[in-house]
């Protein structure tokens, strides 16, 4: 399916400089999945901080080049449902590069769902024996549909819980608010400070309540977030990507 | 006060807050229970949005429709271009009536164009008779929430409210007692008053009839009793056939409390032999928002507060903390459209997770709004601090090598800064949060030495 294409690996600003280990791990899993991957050194960031804090018009010239480094690749895959999701709906249209830009919506993956979609992964051989809880980011979730949403009418589905239901051991504890926020919404966790803490707290609660030994996400901002909470207080969990879940159980 | 700083004084009460964000989540939860018997719920929220979309295109020629019909039932209609005509031609028919007291049932409207003062200014005694209502009112406080009026309260505080202003025995919270004696007290209002005034939920462009929902019957009990009857209705609250309330009524009070129907809903064609009915039309702004292309969707809202429910920021900051007549998501994008500088923190106050437009019965993409809003209100408060630093930024994630130095400089001074400066006040961040480790390189650094 991906013989032949070129797969460009996007990594958002912030897991380049605090999380290199999740960018090691989506590139390395894909290339269990014999994926031919490449990372195209001139990237930098999606534009999303800026344009979320209303500033969209100034993004232009960081969507420009995001078009440039990656609109040759048949596949960009990002470990982040966030900054995908930017990317689809909010980065602003450049003059004269309409046409890559709309091949780019197309082109552009989260990575669970290029892994569930694109690669079709249905066989993870590996063991995980741990309670995992699952934090559905709201723009993976809500944004990009990597799952069903509470909210709505619809016959249940989540891309992360498809994987992860394939690795023995792994028990997937199921939460009482399935999919709210956590609260860490960019520049929302510092404009809005105290609403943000509470906001993450609950989420970890939920967590705690239920067992969960190991909190896992699609992005690293959410988690960021609640780690920060979860260490400050001395809670008991352990954070991983979703990348480094699915990286270490497979060989 | 900005949305922050009141959300964080709402938050110093945990234990209260915790019990506001759960009271409204077991609201939500409801209503996701109830919507999800009923296989068709996706497609009757479809068909509602296309309804209003059908509506907000058609607006002109639906409120003539229904100014035609209305008029032909024998109703008065009005049109009142703002707040100010709204509360004058309500007055010019209390007055010509001779009238000094009113009921009242709920109706965000006239919330919406501070009726009460303007009444109560000119001598008219305003009751509330909605039971959530009449407690704000005695309280001086307007509604925290447009369908849970009082949702801010618990029950030792109505207790003493009702002990002070009702002699209720000090220190009885059963909610039946409570409830008995407001009924009592409302029923002599009822009793006197010769003019009700309602809202409208719904008015018919075919029939020009028009509908008004409440769960206590207190619209009605008004009414029926009243020799005159007016109804304020926002112009955005037409629909184009009766046939059409079967769509609308199963969404509201779904979506709204999780209730299969309303209780009362009532249907107003004709006033009653001797009796008045007059209608009046409010723009208020609304034609505004009609003419901006990004927002006009909002106005599709049918006031379900299904949103407000849903809301993570909401339930843990309350209605007051966005200081707006309609609070929440919705008002959020509504509000900035009357006043853009005194709203313009309301559309930061989220985290667009999306949940609103998600549970939306008639599909508002609220949270794309929200974000709409942000651009707006950047542009609209010109340069500052914040801009020039959003474009410093552009230039950094534009040039490759800008980027790298920034990143080396900023993981290069977390490892270098001892904590009491990372985690002071100036780091809002750090207040309740740890910062991540400093990884010693870069994904980009271990690319180069790794793969190529």
């Amino acid at each position: 399916m991906t013989q032949n294409k070129k797969i460009g690996l996007f990594i958002p600003c912030y897991v380049d400089q605090f999380y290199p280990n999740v960018a090691i791990a989506t590139l390395e899993l894909l290339e269990k999945l014999g994926c031919e991957v490449s990372y195209p050194l001139g990237q930098t960031c999606c534009g999303q901080p800026m344009a979320n804090a209303g500033y969209e018009r100034d993004t232009v010239g960081t969507t420009k080049h995001f078009v440039e480094i990656f609109g040759d690749y048949d596949y960009i895959v990002a470990p982040s449902g966030s900054c995908v999701l930017h990317i689809k709906d909010h980065a602003p249209a450049i003059a004269g590069m309409e046409k890559e830009q709309e091949s780019l919506h197309y082109k552009i993956f989260e990575l669970t769902e290029f892994l569930t979609d694109v690669l079709k992964v249905e066989n993870l051989k590996g063991s995980f024996p741990h309670k995992v809880g699952y934090h559905a980011s709201c723009h993976g979730q809500r944004g990009l549909r990597l799952g069903s949403s509470s909210e709505r009418n619809e016959p249940f589905f989540s891309k992360a819980k498809q994987l992860l239901d394939q690795i023995a051991g792994l028990e997937w504890v199921e939460l009482t608010r399935t999919d709210e926020c956590c609260g860490f919404g960019g520049t929302f966790a510092v404009t809005e400070e105290a609403l943000s803490v509470q906001m993450g707290k609950d989420r970890l609660q939920d967590h705690l309540t239920h067992g969960v030994e190991i909190l896992t996400g699609g992005d690293m901002s959410c988690i960021m977030h609640l780690e920060g909470i979860a260490k400050r207080n001395q809670q008991p969990l352990k954070f991983m990507h979703i990348a480094e879940i699915l990286n270490q159980v497979i060989s | 006060m900005s949305h922050p700083a009141k959300a964080s004084e709402f938050l110093q009460d945990a234990a209260k807050a915790k019990w506001h964000d759960e009271t409204l989540w077991f609201v939500r939860d409801k209503r996701d229970t109830i919507s999800k018997t009923i296989p068709e719920w996706e497609k009757l929220r479809e068909l509602a949005s296309q309804i209003k979309d059908n509506v907000l295109a058609n607006l002109d020629k639906y409120l003539v429709q229904f100014e035609e019909k209305a008029t032909a039932n024998g109703i008065k209609v009005h049109w009142a271009k703002d707040a100010e005509e709204h509360n004058q031609i309500v007055l010019s028919i209390l007055q010509r009536h001779q009238c000094k007291a009113i009921v009242k049932s709920k109706s965000i409207l006239t919330e919406e164009c501070h009726l009460n003062p303007f009444l109560e200014n000119n001598g008219v005694e305003v009751v509330d008779t909605d039971l959530g209502e009449r407690i704000v009112q005695f309280l001086n406080q307007p509604p925290s929430h447009i369908v849970l009026p009082a949702i801010h309260l618990k029950k030792r505080d109505i207790s003493e409210l009702f002990h002070e202003k009702l002699h209720t025995e000090k220190g009885n919270e059963d909610p039946a007692y409570l409830t008995h004696a407001a009924r009592l007290h409302l029923r002599e209002k009822f009793l006197g008053a010769k003019v009700a005034i309602t809202g409208v939920n719904f008015g018919v462009a075919e029939t020009g009839e028009f509908v008004v929902c409440t769960n206590e019957g207190n619209a009605d009990m008004g009414v029926h009793l009243a020799d005159v009857h007016i109804a304020c209705m926002g112009i955005e609250k037409i629909i184009p056939r009766r046939k059409d309330l079967g769509v609308f009524l199963r969404l509201l009070a779904r979506s709204a409390t999780g209730q299969p129907i309303t209780n009362y809903n009532s249907h107003f064609r004709s006033p009653a032999a001797g009796k008045e009915i007059h209608i009046v039309l409010v723009d208020n702004g609304r034609t505004d928002q009609l003419a901006r292309e990004k927002f006009k969707n909002s106005l599709k809202c049918i006031r379900c507060g299904a949103c407000m429910n849903t809301c993570p920021i909401y339930r843990r900051s309350g209605g007051y903390s966005y200081g707006s007549v309609v609070p929440g998501p919705i008002g959020s994008i509504l509000s900035p459209g009357l006043d853009v500088k005194k709203y313009s923190t309301l559309p930061f106050a989220s985290t667009l997770c999306g949940s609103c437009t998600d549970v939306c019965p008639v599909k508002i993409n609220i949270h794309e709004q929200l974000y709409e809003w942000r651009q707006e209100i950047t542009k609209a408060q010109g340069t500052n601090a914040k801009s020039i630093s959003m474009k410093i930024a552009n230039g950094i994630f534009a040039v490759p090598f800008a980027y790298k130095v920034t990143g080396v400089m900023m993981r290069g001074a977390l490892k270098i800064l001892p904590d009491s400066i990372t985690y002071s006040g100036l780091n809002t961040w750090g207040k309740q949060r740890d910062l991540p480790e400093t990884p010693k390189e870069t994904f980009k650094d271990w690319y180069k030495k790794n793969r190529t």
